[in-house]
């Protein structure tokens, strides 16, 4: 019998060769594979429980030098310069840093200049890098792909183990490319981009899969953008949705404090370069976007996947197919107080939202104020913008942004996680209609009873300026042109 | 971890989809700094109202939640798991869960069963035509049997493993101590660290 030729090395998507480079123990007979862990993000509300498991077991953690924290969840946006109101919030962040005191782990506090929403603060560090691996006790992790990283949110039993071993016993993921192909007309968005992806696969299409965001529409964007992307692939499912690496990722890195410098710039570079995707390789499954078609976004619903264009109606129950979706399309409706057929832009807001770790950054900041610059917000609507971090903040301020977001009405708040969430006051009250340009539009998540509208920020800038769900287009013959 | 093998007791229908952890928990009720005490957080908004399913006397104390499919999604909060286990559930039958809640449940020792959607219609019916009926949730036979019904679920064989013999995930990949030493050895340098920390080539201050 001839022997066997030796096999082609068989062409790798993205994901897989980051997987593979942090092997360190393959898995056998069921068992998962035990996966490297190079970035441990930590925050003050998954973390409290995990150094506690670690103090009752005596153990200390691995990799001080591979885990950073900040303070994003409950802190307060106003008068951060006096103790927390609430008491249990107050007692989360106290623990916290005690907690990094005692087992020597970097931590940004409120009030230091590196505080901020923590997936905001990882890429802005430079810390986030092509092919490394990511996670962090919050599913929007998924965040710091956009570098080609495999980032990926965990439960407070996984951040004890990252903690302890810095490796991850895990199965692995399949992979989905998610190809968006086109050019995005003026006015649309890379949130677009993702909420239409969302609602083309639904909450639960991406899960078990890795997404890979692949065409020119997505080359295109810049880091922000793809953050925004990637941020949101856990709406649609997906633990991790990653971007390859290209010049616009490392022209985002060069110079960044944690980036690498000098002669290992050079050698980080050559080996990002071998990172995207083959010819060739396989994916387990494959979605196709036109960009060219795509209109600005908005949800009507209670999940992100109940999303249409603003220039739609609120859809009818009654024409979906599928009974479960049909059946949470009425009890979404019923929740938001919408009928089917009502035209989105005749649905009034009573607050605007912007800022969260899907939307905050610099650009997000910067394309609100070109919308609102010199105009007066709606009568009646509460307008907040909220940066991701503190050096966003005052990187909008030397831009002058804080000054026409303050001339439009809007509230100029310190960076935080705010009312994405609503842990701390930033809450919509019951009944109050927002459009948000967070990630989740679930019951009661930016406060009891209170209805989000998913938006980008150049849909939330024209809402704000309306009153009623608006795209800059509608702004057209109010002067805007765009 | 206690061993897990086989759980009879009342069985609760929660006939939704899409049950995010957002509504399986508050995140108001995400400040605590203990794994324990997050039974009244359960269900929060949903329970206010008297006809919630568990708030009715027949399914008072269930330990198995029957529920729609995509139970768990959206965020990674694990307390979510605390919650459920909290108020005394064992065991959550869906067809399908969330990634991220699903791999917490078998940390904290809650079954995740996923039961083919139309099994879990037949459970409903059975559970719903006889309130209070036990219901028997076999871990080693992957089964699940209320009255004349039994049905078969799904888990993957390395988390059941990991429940039936009560196992702790930390103890198990330390095991492995010198392989996770041996990789660190070949981590190149240019790999980020947080520590020791470097300052911004422009400074700034609040």
């Amino acid at each position: 019998m001839n022997a066997v030729p030796a096999a082609e090395p068989r062409p790798r998507t993205l994901a897989e060769k980051v997987w593979d480079a942090h092997l360190v123990k393959k898995g056998e007979d069921g068992t998962p594979d035990l996966i490297y862990i190079d970035l441990h993000l930590v925050h003050e509300v998954t973390s409290p429980q995990a150094f506690d498991g670690l103090r009752m077991a005596g153990r200390p953690v691995r990799r001080p030098d591979l885990t950073i924290a900040t303070e994003d969840h409950n802190t307060p946006t106003l008068a951060i310069d006096r103790p927390i109101a609430d008491p249990t919030s107050r007692t989360q962040i106290e623990t916290l840093r005690r907690n990094a005191a005692e087992f020597g782990i970097r931590l940004h506090s409120l009030g230091d200049v590196e505080q901020g929403i923590v997936h905001v603060v990882g890429p802005q560090l430079g810390l986030t890098q092509p092919g490394i691996t990511v996670v962090c006790g919050d599913s929007h992790t998924s965040t710091h792909g956009a570098f080609g990283a495999m980032a990926f949110g965990i439960g407070t039993s996984e951040v004890e183990h990252v903690l302890a071993t810095q490796t991850l016993p895990l199965k692995p993921f399949k992979t989905m490319a998610v190809n968006v192909e086109g050019t995005l007309r003026p006015g649309v968005t890379a949130k677009d981009i993702i909420l239409a992806v969302i609602a083309r696969i639904g909450t639960g299409g991406g899960q078990g899969y890795v997404l890979e965001y692949r065409g020119s529409a997505i080359r295109s964007l810049s880091m922000d953008g793809r953050m925004t992307i990637c941020n949101m692939s856990i709406e649609a499912g997906a633990r991790a949705g990653m971007v390859a690496p290209d010049e616009t990722t490392y022209a985002y890195l060069h110079g960044r404090a944690h980036a690498p410098q000098g002669a290992d710039w050079d050698a980080a570079v050559e080996y990002w370069r071998t990172l995207p995707t083959e010819e060739g390789a396989v994916f387990d499954a494959e979605v196709f976007i036109d960009a060219d078609m795509l209109e600005p976004f908005v949800t009507w619903g209670t999940n992100p996947g109940q999303g249409v264009s603003l220039s739609d109606a609120v859809p009818d129950p009654a024409s979906i197919d599928d009974q479960h979706e049909r059946a949470a399309a009425e009890r979404a409706l019923e929740y938001m107080a919408l009928e089917p057929g009502t035209k989105l832009k005749d649905v009034r807001v009573d607050a605007v939202f912007m800022g969260s770790c899907t939307n905050s950054r610099i650009e997000d900041l910067r394309a609100f104020a070109s919308i609102i610059k010199g105009k007066r917000k709606a009568d009646g609507v509460r307008v907040m913008v909220v940066p991701g971090s503190a050096r966003v903040r005052l990187e909008a301020e030397a831009e002058g942004l804080d000054k026409v977001f303050e001339e439009f009405g809007a509230e100029w708040r310190f960076a935080g996680c705010s009312m994405c969430l609503g842990m701390n006051p930033d809450q919509l009250a019951p009944g109050e209609r927002c459009a948000s340009t967070s990630n989740r539009n679930f019951e009661g998540r930016q406060g009891k009873g209170g209805r989000t509208h998913l938006v980008s920020p150049l849909v939330a800038a024209a809402t704000a300026i309306r009153g009623t769900l608006s795209s800059p287009w509608d702004l057209q013959g109010e002067g805007e042109g765009r | 971890m206690q061993k897990f093998s086989t759980v009879t007791g009342v069985a609760v229908p929660l006939r939704r989809s899409n049950v995010d952890t957002d509504q399986i928990i508050p995140a108001v009720f995400l400040k605590r700094v203990t794994k324990t005490g997050f039974e009244d957080a359960l269900f929060h908004a949903w329970r206010e109202d008297a006809e919630f399913i568990l708030n009715r006397p027949e399914y008072r104390g269930g330990r198995i939640l029957i529920a729609g499919p995509d139970f768990g999604t959206g965020s990674s909060r694990e307390h979510a798991v605390w919650a459920l286990r909290d108020y005394g559930f064992d065991v959550v039958i869906s067809s399908r869960f969330g990634d991220i809640f699903r791999g917490n449940s078998g940390k904290q020792g809650l079954l995740a069963a996923q039961v083919a959607y139309e099994d879990v219609e037949r459970l409903w019916e059975v559970v719903e035509a006889h309130p209070g009926i036990p219901v028997t949730v076999d871990l080693v036979g992957r089964t699940v049997s209320a009255g004349a019904l039994t049905v078969s679920f799904d888990i993957d064989d390395y988390t059941r493993w990991r429940l039936l013999e009560g196992l702790d995930d930390i103890g198990l990949t330390l095991r492995d101590e010198e392989s996770i030493a041996e990789f660190e050895s070949h981590r190149a340098s240019w790999r980020p660290k947080t520590l020791p920390i470097r300052e911004p080539a422009e400074s700034g201050s609040l």
